[in-house]
């Protein structure tokens, strides 16, 4: 568990102290600690560590291959079912996936550390350079558009490109990488990795990436479906949520993404604004990387307030770690009530909640903090003008088992569908799916086509 | 109290731990750190006749499991490249300021009766309690017709020990070659030619590795490489069982064993003492991790004896040597089966794996009710072979079982199916 440096009573941070809290959140292991760790694994036999992997890579394989001294290979065998595979060690939260089923838990009490493992090995074939590890299939002719250049758009795009096609994805951000890019923690993605692994992708050719393009503003659904073979829609959540509370409108109140973005985009991060008393609203994994990052930032007190127990809470428990190792101060039982101030805000109130016969209400308790900068982070969601042509399901866009939706030839995947969770892994499984997906039907079609 | 104290080829040692002629016996510096650590005694570094060897760079390679661990070394290296008379100086100083600490002189000649004559009064003559004849070296010194080359021919070994019993009136050890088809024929030529006691195994002939790069041997001298000799934890079975041979054989009994190979706990020295050695001698497990591991190997063993109630070394000396015979006598009609530890289980599926690719089919998966697997072993296929317990990485999650079949003692030669059956009416 890394302890950042945090500001203390007497103790304000230098931009060091700064820069040190968003270096590598955990440092690699080196060729010989590689070996070691990759000694503990078992070797498992239709190993639980792959089925509990959302890319179903062959953990087993790749770990054996580090310790046979084939990394090259080991990368192959992990980037061949996850293009990704660097941002998802990276950012996966493995304590819920692939380690917590890892049987060396039941033989030396913790896990095979998979995921540094998995880093070990691809960060070492994407510092060897050279060639890109994946040749294409005899080109299809066929051109694909792909909306969004997050983890699902880009794994549909590397996909598609594989299996012969040419792809143009629109994105409406300057740069290319989705929430690997402006949304993850950036003690996560240390080194500007996001954008060497969206180059490394690339380099498979017969991608080209358009920026400055987005979907229901200078592009539409319907001219890509006239233009294109297929279409994929990746385009994530990006309409922020309102709490509906007075004061929400005052400066200093924002949203967390926002925030986590500014973080994120800033060369030198001690340049970026954070407040003395940050209250965080949410119960999620970007609530707590808002507070880590608040704190790494240098914030004095960084409260994060979720209006439910810690039984509902869906930030893992390695992450509440995390945060309470570093100082943030997690609240229970505490709905927003107003925020108020002058022309900023400066104080929070909450009711305190409870449970009453399967009901999240008020207890008629409150309470007031302090709060220079109040940060939501209470869910994304999708930004359904845009997709009326389209079929919704609970408020995302609905698809079929392979990906398809509503209107045929249009394929998505990610957070803006509803698959299992918002997870990196989970929308790189999707993009990896939906292309192959998208592959038959256009091979079909050409057979059908006698051709 | 037990007593490590024990007697072979008819010297008293303290322990039955002495260093095996090599690297670690070399001089009188090591030797004495040694004795300080707490060793019994020292079989020298061998001593040829002047003028000495001169020796390659680099001598050694390495065979590594894949974490890294050594299992066993290579070695290219030939007999003391020190003058005689400086070595025999530092033994007679030895000898006389460690009076209960045992030293022998390890020797090897030209095959020349008085070569080898003349060289063990030099060496006995500076005090020594034995002389062991080196017929081992499998590299460098065979060449020149010595070591090996005159371990591999029985004739010479007879003649090489009755030349060094004729000459001298102390013990002598003749150290066998591993590198030989049958180890009875020089174990039992030895014997012919006066020996007290055999020590064995010497190195075995290998190439330890080959360096993918250069595309040479390992260890590379400027660019070549060569055939060494091979020792340490990875060739203690190949010893295990050349001294078990040694000492059920009719040929070879009651001839004395210093065992030697792969010794490095005394969990190893107890496994042979219970084959019939009488002393055990180590080399590599000193050069991998220091001297200092005999503490372990002494307090290990009078561990394991006064556990079990044996008092002296003499009381378990071959006490697994009536249990080690022939395939031809064991019991066919003896039937195990595998057990799996459903509590135990970590459902890593390794037992499985073996045993569907390379054994009986033997065990099957079915889904738990409440998630996971379970693996049960189909009895009918399970020939009892083992291999599912050796995988487990769980420690006796799975066992083998005893099954009870009510049927007699019965060897293959008086197996219905063996078609040279002996009747057995
Ligand atoms: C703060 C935060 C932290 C997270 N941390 C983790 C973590 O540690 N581990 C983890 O596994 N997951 C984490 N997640 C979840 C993970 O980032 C997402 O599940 C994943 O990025 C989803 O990928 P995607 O491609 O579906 O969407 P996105 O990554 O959101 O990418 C969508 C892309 O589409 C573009 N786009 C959107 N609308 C349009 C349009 N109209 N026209 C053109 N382009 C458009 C966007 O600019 C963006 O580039 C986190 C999420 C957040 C918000
Ligand atoms: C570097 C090296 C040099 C050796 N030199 C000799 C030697 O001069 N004379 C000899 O009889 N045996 C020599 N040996 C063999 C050892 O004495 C011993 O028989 C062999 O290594 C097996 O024991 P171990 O597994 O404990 O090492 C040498 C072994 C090594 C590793
Ligand atoms: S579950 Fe653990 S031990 Fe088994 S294959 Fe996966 S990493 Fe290895």
């Amino acid at each position: 568990m890394k302890h950042f440096k945090i500001t203390t009573e007497n103790s304000r941070l230098s931009a060091r102290d700064i820069a040190d809290n968003f270096d590598d959140l955990h440092p690699p292991l080196d060729g010989a600690q590689a070996i070691v760790e990759a000694g503990r694994c078992l070797y498992c036999y239709d190993a639980p560590c792959m089925n509990a992997c959302p890319t179903r890579i062959d953990i087993p394989k790749f770990i054996h291959q580090i310790r046979s001294g084939n990394l090259d290979g080991s990368a192959q065998t992990i980037l061949s079912a996850n293009i990704m595979g660097g941002a998802c060690a990276r950012a996966c939260p493995t304590e819920v996936l692939c380690e917590e089923v890892c049987v060396v838990h039941h033989t030396e009490g913790a896990p095979v550390k998979i995921g540094e493992l998995q880093r070990h090995a691809v960060d070492h074939l994407m510092a060897k350079g050279g060639a890109h590890p994946f040749a294409r299939a005899p080109l299809s002719g066929c051109k694909l558009a792909v909306v969004g250049a997050g983890p699902a758009g880009l794994s549909f795009a590397h996909r598609a490109a594989m299996l012969g096609h040419d792809v143009v994805v629109y994105e409406a951000k300057p740069k290319p990488g989705g929430l690997n890019e402006y949304g993850l923690a950036a003690y996560k993605m240390a080194n500007d990795f996001a954008q060497a692994e969206v180059e490394f992708l690339l380099a498979i050719g017969g991608i080209s990436i358009e920026h400055g393009k987005v979907l229901g503003d200078n592009l539409s659904l319907g001219d890509l479906c006239t233009n294109y073979d297929a279409v994929f829609i990746g385009a994530g959540l990006t309409n922020a949520r309102g709490l509906g509370v007075d004061g929400e409108d005052l400066a200093g109140v924002g949203d967390a993404l926002e925030f986590i973005e500014t973080v994120r985009v800033a060369e030198d991060k001690s340049s970026v604004p954070v407040g003395d008393n940050v209250v965080v609203i949410g119960g999620g994994n970007t609530a707590i990387d808002a507070a880590v990052q608040a704190k790494c930032l240098g914030a004095r007190n960084v409260t994060l307030a979720y209006r439910r127990g810690p039984d509902a809470m869906t930030a893992t428990q390695w992450e509440r770690d995390l945060a309470t190792a570093n100082g943030v101060v997690v609240r229970y039982w505490a709905a927003p009530k107003t925020f108020s101030g002058g022309a900023r805000v400066e104080r929070a109130a909450f009711s305190t909640m409870r449970m009453d016969d399967g009901k999240l209400t008020p207890s008629g308790d409150s309470f007031e903090l302090p709060a220079d900068m109040v940060l939501k982070a209470i869910g994304q969601t999708l930004n359904s003008a845009i997709f009326s042509a389209l079929k919704l399901e609970g408020g995302k866009i609905a698809v079929d088992a392979h990906y398809q939706t509503s209107l045929p030839g249009v394929y998505a995947g990610g957070d803006c569908i509803k698959s299992g969770e918002d997870l990196t892994v989970q929308a790189v499984e999707d993009g990896k799916q939906a292309a192959i997906a998208a592959d038959n039907m256009l091979r079909a079609k050409r057979k059908g086509a006698g051709e | 109290m037990s007593d490590l104290g024990c007697i072979i080829g008819g010297i008293e040692s303290i322990n039955p731990f002495w260093l095996a002629s090599a690297p670690p016996s070399d001089k009188k510096y090591n030797v004495e750190r040694a004795f300080k650590a707490g060793w019994g005694g020292a079989v020298w570094k061998t001593l040829g006749v002047d003028p000495p060897v001169v020796n390659v760079t680099s001598r050694y390679g390495v065979h590594r499991t894949q974490d890294r661990r050594i299992i066993g070394i290579n070695n290219i290296e030939l007999i003391s490249d020190r003058p005689l008379d400086v070595n025999l100086r530092e033994i007679e100083e030895m000898r006389r300021e460690w009076p209960d600490r045992v030293i022998i002189g390890s020797i090897m000649a030209p095959m020349d009766e008085e070569a080898w004559k003349s060289l063990a009064i030099k060496v006995a003559n500076s005090g020594v309690q034995g002389i062991e004849l080196n017929l081992g070296c499998p590299h460098g010194m065979c060449e020149r017709g010595m070591g090996s080359a005159v371990g591999q021919d029985p004739e010479f070994v007879e003649q090489t020990t009755r030349w060094v019993r004729e000459a001298v009136n102390i013990p002598v050890f003749t150290k066998l070659t591993p590198n030989v088809t049958d180890i009875i024929v020089p174990a039992a030529a030895a014997k012919a030619g006066g020996a007290h006691a055999v020590s064995l195994i010497n190195t075995v002939n290998s190439v330890i590795g080959v360096d993918l790069d250069t595309m040479a041997p390992t260890p590379t001298v400027d660019g070549r490489g060569t055939h060494g000799g091979y020792c340490g934890e990875a060739v203690k079975p190949i010893a295990l069982h050349m001294t078990a041979e040694i000492a059920r054989q009719p040929e070879t009994q009651g001839l004395e064993i210093s065992a030697i190979g792969g010794i490095t706990t005394w969990r190893d020295a107890a496994e042979f003492i219970a084959l019939g050695a009488g002393a055990v001698q180590v080399c590599t497990a000193a050069m991998l991790y220091g001297f200092r591991i005999v503490e372990d190997m002494n307090e290990g063993l009078a561990a394991f004896m006064r556990d079990k109630g044996y008092r002296s070394i003499a009381d378990f000396k071959g006490k697994a040597t009536a249990q080690t015979v022939d395939w031809n006598e064991l019991n066919i009609n003896h039937d195990l089966k595998a057990r799996i530890d459903d509590e135990a289980c970590i459902e890593c599926g390794r037992c499985f794996i073996a045993c569907e690719d390379t054994a009986h089919q033997a065990i099957r998966i079915d889904a738990k009710p409440e998630g996971g697997r379970k693996f049960t072993v189909i009895d009918d296929e399970c020939v009892g072979c083992n291999l599912c317990m050796h995988v487990c990485p769980v420690k006796d999650c799975i066992t083998m079982e005893a099954v009870d079949t009510d049927r007699p003692y019965l060897t293959w030669p008086e197996h219905p199916k063996n078609p040279l059956r002996k009747a057995a009416e």
